[in-house]
């Protein structure tokens, strides 16, 4: 039996949803009274999905790890938010953006997964800007748009560089509304240990309360996992401390089955790792590539002397620069898809051009942003005769405007003056395209669990575009869930109340209670960090921008070694019914340490280069990735096997019929 | 450089805490604050100590989750930044840095430098949202102009990341600064101004059943906010209130 049923609805591509919605079995009020649902995250995706499911009618149990679900990673997204507006009249579309997203995407995502998504974007717009979101405006009052990476049209709405903040307050404002009527149940500082699968279906889970240390069990007639990306992997990353991916594998663990997990984005504009003891990485904006040009110096003994502080960047004359993706990607410019553009800050440094102490580093460069912006400004005003100076400080007025806040982040930490010298930036981890496998109702391998936003697979393929994961959390979230999961739902209206005293309950409980106890009872020697900085560095070196065979295989390797390693010796502090966050942190890392092999299994069994996922071994003579579409046009989805080691693939086969399959290109 | 850390220990939210006293021999200059504090913890664990609680998360003062008081000071001596944006090259090799956790009737401690902010959350709860159904049909988002510098305004406002460093600033504990700011989003908005009446009477009724105090106008709150939000917020709230109440 295939258990890889995607359930893409029959139909042209673009009357799928609609039939599909209208095929949907409802559920009547006061049936959704009786029906609970457990939401795990309060992102994005999770937090629109519990408001939605809540104002719907049905009991809502809400959980996050941080103290309040404000705080979610989704707030530190900068750049901005796709819709197919086409506000700008640039010829833009919901086909356009279903296009770009499949071709950004290099062809491994699913086809009627992305055009729903490009479908009931305009719909995210509206509904946030009912909801109070401050998104920029043009001075006749209309809403602004800018452009994002991989596109050529500007469908981007943002809020100065913290869209995902202004995002994530308008859904923490439903979900308040939804907590005051007293039909989301919020659990703040609570972390899920476990799913509980009664008779296969999900029906609950096993939380435990970081305060108190006490463990809770919670029942439900559906659970939906909306606990983000495994970029921590990396250890240094743009993720906040907390990003985990326990949830999801805990369900994976379970029987969810988890799709193309070596997918993962690599962003190219992070602040460069400073010191020792950086703890995570900070993002600039892909929308600064909207005004900033990125360069290394053209001769490598100008690039020395930057690396030495002999010279400065002002001191290169512009025909000694190196604007390399101008120069690369003519039709795209600095404007690339991300994949590509860290691709080729790595090929510049590693040829030894990079511009920090490090030699890992490129230049983003404002200085002629700000003329252009300077000289726009005074032609508006009226200013004649404008000198220099005047035209400066206009232009920097412009591009705070825009920016501000960025410019001041990238200040306060590196102790450098973005409008007066270029900053530096180097590619980071920064989102997992990879997660949960799930079908076109969002609903995983086991029947009543379901995945949204960052969590699932579904949209992204294999590469990402700027501004679609704020985009897909929030279609996910507000649009595409509450309409599939009540055709599940539905079957279950006479079920009643799910008991959390069954043997399933028992058992998840004394699982989790085990694997606490073993933890906090090694006596080991070693604290948590130093585990996952080693599982940093293996990540990183083998694992991160190039992949080859034989990397990937000595990954394993010393994946394996090290998950040994860290359970015979890691010191956890304390005891397990207190605030613990060693306790907390171990337990995470140890679920890493699974996923990080099955990364590298997935990596290694791709034997192609697509998107992010770049084999040496497989590039065209021009060094782009080179795809196999006879043997890879496919979803790879594991499946958990007993213990981490053991995993059986499932393909789910990738059929395009409404776009034509190419080589990537955007030179 | 050389540091001396006081740092208040505090078991739990029942016991007493006090300052304990750390020497650091060896700070890197371009480490962060939390950085500072990782590494401290790592020598307290290997020595079999506990290590010092203390929230944080994006680090990238965005999320509003740390909430340090360093030397008298919300979020430490910078303007405009939190806590995990601070860096040890604004200390001097030998200082003597006290850090303690916000500290005010609303925010009970946890744990050392970890306190309970959930009274914000319930305050938001209020009323602290415009009443539109996210499952619904709106209209377009372009039917309503705004003009750009109302949506400025209300985005200022807007940013607010909830740390609560105003009410720790404040001599009142007063929470006015977080709460008009969210008024003042919405107020200032035509979407928000349809329940701008009975969000602002919710609002300050449950700020003032958490235990908030109020304001008397010092302004501690504005130079200490992370964000950098303006005082003129609270005179909209004033105003607001005062036309509620008529």
């Amino acid at each position: 039996m295939n258990r890889l049923d995607a359930k893409i609805p029959d139909g042209p591509l673009n009357e799928k949803w609609t039939n599909h919605k209208n095929r949907l079995n409802l559920i009547s009020p006061a049936n959704k009274r009786t029906l609970d649902i457990i939401v795990v995250g309060t992102g994005l995706a999770g937090g629109s999905a519990a408001a939605t499911l809540a104002e719907l009618g049905y009991n809502v149990k809400s959980f996050c790890f941080q103290d309040s679900p404000r705080r979610a990673h989704s707030v530190a997204a900068q750049g901005g938010i796709n819709a197919a507006k086409n506000y700008q009249g640039d010829g833009d579309s919901v086909y356009r953006l279903f296009y770009d997203t499949i071709k950004g995407g290099d062809y491994r995502s699913r086809e009627a997964n992305v055009y729903r998504l490009a479908e009931v974007s305009s719909n995210i717009i509206d509904q946030c800007v009912a909801q109070g979101v401050p998104f920029a405006r043009e001075y006749g009052g209309l809403l602004e748009n800018r452009s994002f990476g991989g596109v050529q049209v500007s469908r981007t709405f943002y809020a100065k560089g913290q869209t995902g903040q202004q995002l994530l307050l308008g859904v923490y404002a439903a979900m308040n509304r939804q907590i005051g009527r007293g039909k989301i149940q919020m659990f703040n500082r609570h972390e899920m240990m476990d799913i509980v699968l009664v008779d296969g279906k999900a029906r609950g889970i096993i939380s435990r309360n970081l305060i108190s240390g006490a463990k809770e069990r919670h029942s439900a007639h559906a659970v939906v996992i909306a606990s983000g990306g495994y970029g921590n992997l990396f250890y240094l990353s743009t993720y906040a401390m907390g990003s985990n991916a326990s949830a999801a594998w805990k369900a994976h663990r379970k029987g969810a089955f988890l799709a193309n997990p070596c997918f993962n984005q690599i962003h190219p504009t992070a602040i460069p790792v400073g010191g020792p003891n950086q703890s995570k990485l900070t993002l600039m904006s892909e929308s600064l590539r909207n005004d900033g040009r990125i360069w290394v110096p053209r001769k490598l003994e100008d690039a020395k002397a930057i690396r030495e502080g002999k010279k400065k960047p002002i001191d290169i004359p512009d025909k000694d620069r190196d604007y390399y993706l101008e120069r690369q990607y003519p039709a795209f410019g600095n404007l690339v898809p991300r994949d590509v553009a860290s691709r080729a800050a790595k090929e510049r440094c590693d040829a030894g051009y990079g511009v920090n102490v490090t030699g890992q580093a490129v230049f983003l460069d404002f200085a002629s942003a700000i003329h252009r912006s300077g000289k726009e400004k005074a032609q508006v005003t009226g200013l004649k005769n404008v000198d220099d100076a005047t035209r400066q400080r206009l232009g920097k007025q412009v591009i705070k405007q825009k920016y501000g806040n960025l410019f001041q982040m990238y200040h306060k930490i590196v102790d450098q003056d973005p409008y007066e010298t270029p900053m530096k930036i180097y590619p980071t981890t920064h989102y997992t395209m990879g997660g949960l496998w799930v079908d076109y109702n969002l609903m995983t391998t086991v029947p009543g669990l379901f995945a949204v936003g960052e969590a699932n697979f579904s949209d992204h393929g294999a590469n990402r575009l700027g501004a679609s994961a704020l985009m897909q959390g929030l279609a996910d979230g507000y649009f595409i869930l509450p309409y599939t999961i009540g055709d599940y739902l539905s079957e279950d209206i006479g079920t009643g109340k799910i008991s959390t005293t069954s043997i399933e309950f028992k058992e998840a409980e004394s699982m989790v209670s085990k694997t606490i106890d073993r933890l906090i009872k090694n006596k080991g020697s070693y604290p948590v960090d130093y585990f996952h900085k080693k599982l940093g560095t293996i990540m990183w070196q083998y694992c991160g921008i190039n992949r080859y065979k034989s990397g990937l295989e000595t990954a394993m390797q010393e994946i394996r070694a090290l998950r040994k390693d860290f359970w015979t010796n890691v010191t956890i502090p304390g005891t397990a019914n207190e605030f613990n966050e060693e306790l907390a942190k171990a337990g995470r890392l140890a679920d890493f340490l699974e996923l990080a092999e099955l990364y590298a299994k997935d990596a290694l069994s791709r034997e192609e280069s697509c998107g992010a996922h770049y084999r040496e071994e497989h590039r065209t003579p021009d060094g782009e990735a080179m795809r196999d579409d006879e043997n890879y046009a496919h979803v790879a989805a594991w499946e958990y096997i007993e213990k981490p080691g053991i995993w059986k693939l499932h393909k789910e086969e990738l059929v395009y019929k409404s776009i034509a399959v190419k080589q990537r290109s955007y030179k | 450089m050389k540091l001396t850390l006081k740092i208040w220990r505090q078991k739990n939210r029942k016991e007493k805490g006090s300052l304990v006293e750390y020497r650091l021999e060896n700070v890197n200059p371009d480490d962060s604050f939390l950085e500072m504090l990782d590494s401290l913890n790592y020598d307290l664990i290997v020595k079999g100590a506990s290590p010092v609680a203390f929230d944080h998360d994006c680090r990238e003062g965005i999320c509003g989750m740390c909430s340090l008081f360093i030397n008298g000071r919300p979020h430490g001596p910078d303007r405009g930044i939190a806590t995990c944006e601070l860096h040890m090259r604004r200390f001097n090799d030998g200082d003597t840095v006290f850090v303690e956790p916000f500290r005010a009737k609303a925010f009970p401690i946890i744990k050392d430098l970890v306190i309970d902010r959930s009274s914000f959350d319930r305050v938001q709860q209020a009323g602290g949202y415009i009443s539109v159904n996210t499952s619904g049909n709106p209209q377009d988002a372009n039917t309503v102009p705004i003009e750009k510098t109302i949506a400025e305004a209300a985005f200022d406002s807007a940013t607010c990341i909830g740390c609560g460093a105003c009410v720790a600033a404040c001599k009142n504990a007063s929470a006015m600064l977080f709460v008009s700011a969210k008024i003042s989003q919405l107020a200032l908005l035509p979407q928000g101004k349809v329940e701008a009446q009975s969000r602002v009477a919710n609002m300050v009724k449950q700020m003032d059943e958490e235990g908030f105090g109020n304001c008397t106008n010092t302004g501690a709150c504005e130079v200490e906010c992370p964000k950098e939000i303006s005082l003129t917020n609270i005179a909209r709230m004033n105003r607001e209130y005062f036309k509620a109440s008529m």
